[in-house]
């Protein structure tokens, strides 16, 4: 039986080697296209009428459009407003690649459970945003780091704390993600060997295996709701550093 | 002619009322209070404030490690980043539970 943590192991499927790197498609490039896939077909598809009175399809579009819209406004402020397609982007890929793998007999590999993925989105947001905050406030951005109201003595110790502060942005952004997904999909499998385990014990214990089974039942649910969440945890995180960059604070 | 004018009179008028009650309508739809992180639910506050400390410790230690690594301080920088990290963190968590209270107020601010 598969251990817990195999589900997230890479292989490569098309091995291909360029001067010497290791280029193969793997397995998490194949979920990273059809995630990319999926949301191309939804959006492309849902607006390919753009009617007035929108369909269930259009309709579900438009849902997450002025969800993220509404967040975007509410956390970052009018200014912030051209920085909507890379938010929305990033919303729609992250929930597309979470919920996928939500989806049982399919096997897709979870992109988001590996935090080369998530690290480098966060790792790019992170550049991003330090760069818009100097174009927008020139070398003055670096007040963000100076404490108001501190005593002069503790002035370069606060400073420094602030830039560790700020450098641990990517960190807690990435992990994040990542630890969510790990940490569900393994529970999801060592309840899912539970459950063929004491099934195969045969006699009494096989009745038990129906509790472990419910309980998959309980964490998928609580599970979709995570895939959900921490996409929106990642854009309102993005949305506040774009805040910070625009408005310091 | 003058049909045609008091006609355009008509329209305009017309419109105004439709601004009017289009902009009626937009403000309703706003929200009373500013919701920001205050529709995140408890797992999402409780996740979002475990990573802001891990994150800061976690700084520190590479920011050491690598420093100590480059300057051949083994190990004392990393000591002290540690706890320099460790204060980063508690100052995130500090400011991450600041935005989830104040939550309406920290939107307003920021516009």
């Amino acid at each position: 039986m598969a251990g817990p943590l195999e589900q997230f192991e890479i292989h490569s499927k098309v091995p291909i080697e360029v001067a010497g790197y290791d280029i193969s498609i793997t397995n998490s490039a194949i979920s990273l296209a059809i995630a990319l896939v999926i949301l191309m077909v939804f959006m492309l598809g849902g607006m390919r009428k753009a009617a007035l009175v929108p369909g269930r399809w259009q309709s579900s579009v438009e849902m997450c459009y002025e969800f993220i819209a509404k967040m975007l406004g509410d956390t970052a402020g009018h200014e912030a407003r051209q920085f909507f397609p890379f938010v929305f982007t990033l919303f729609m890929f992250i929930l597309t690649a979470n919920l996928m793998g939500m989806v049982p007999w399919l096997h897709l590999f979870t992109v988001t459970s590996h935090i080369a993925v998530t690290f480098a989105l966060a790792f790019f947001i992170f550049i991003g945003v330090t760069i818009l905050g100097f174009i927008k406030h020139g070398i003055g951005f670096l007040k963000f780091f100076v404490p108001g109201d501190a005593p002069l003595a503790l002035l370069p110790l606060l400073v420094i704390i602030e830039i560790v502060s700020y450098l641990s942005r990517p960190i807690s952004l990435s992990v994040r993600l990542f630890a969510n997904m790990v940490a569900g999909h393994t529970m999801l499998q060592v309840f899912g060997g539970f459950v063929v385990s004491l099934a195969a014990a045969g006699g009494i214990f096989a009745l038990g295996s129906v509790l472990p089974f419910a309980f998959i039942v309980a964490l998928t649910g609580l599970e979709l709701l995570v895939a959900c969440l921490q996409a929106y945890v990642f854009a309102v995180l993005t949305c506040i550093y774009l805040n910070d960059a625009l408005h310091m604070h | 002619m003058t049909d045609n004018k008091k006609s355009s009179e008509e329209m305009k008028a017309e419109l105004d009322d439709l601004n009017a009650r289009l902009s009626a309508a937009r403000e309703a739809s706003k929200p009373k209070v500013a919701s920001g992180y205050n529709e995140a639910t408890t797992y999402g506050r409780a996740t979002r404030l475990v990573a802001e400390l891990i994150a800061g410790i976690l700084v520190g230690v590479l920011l050491g490690w690598y420093l100590d690594q480059w300057l051949g301080t083994k190990p004392w920088l990393m000591i002290l980043l540690i706890i320099i990290g460790a204060a980063a963190g508690i100052l995130n968590v500090m400011r991450a539970a600041k935005q989830m209270v104040q939550g309406g107020s920290y939107n307003e601010e920021g516009k």
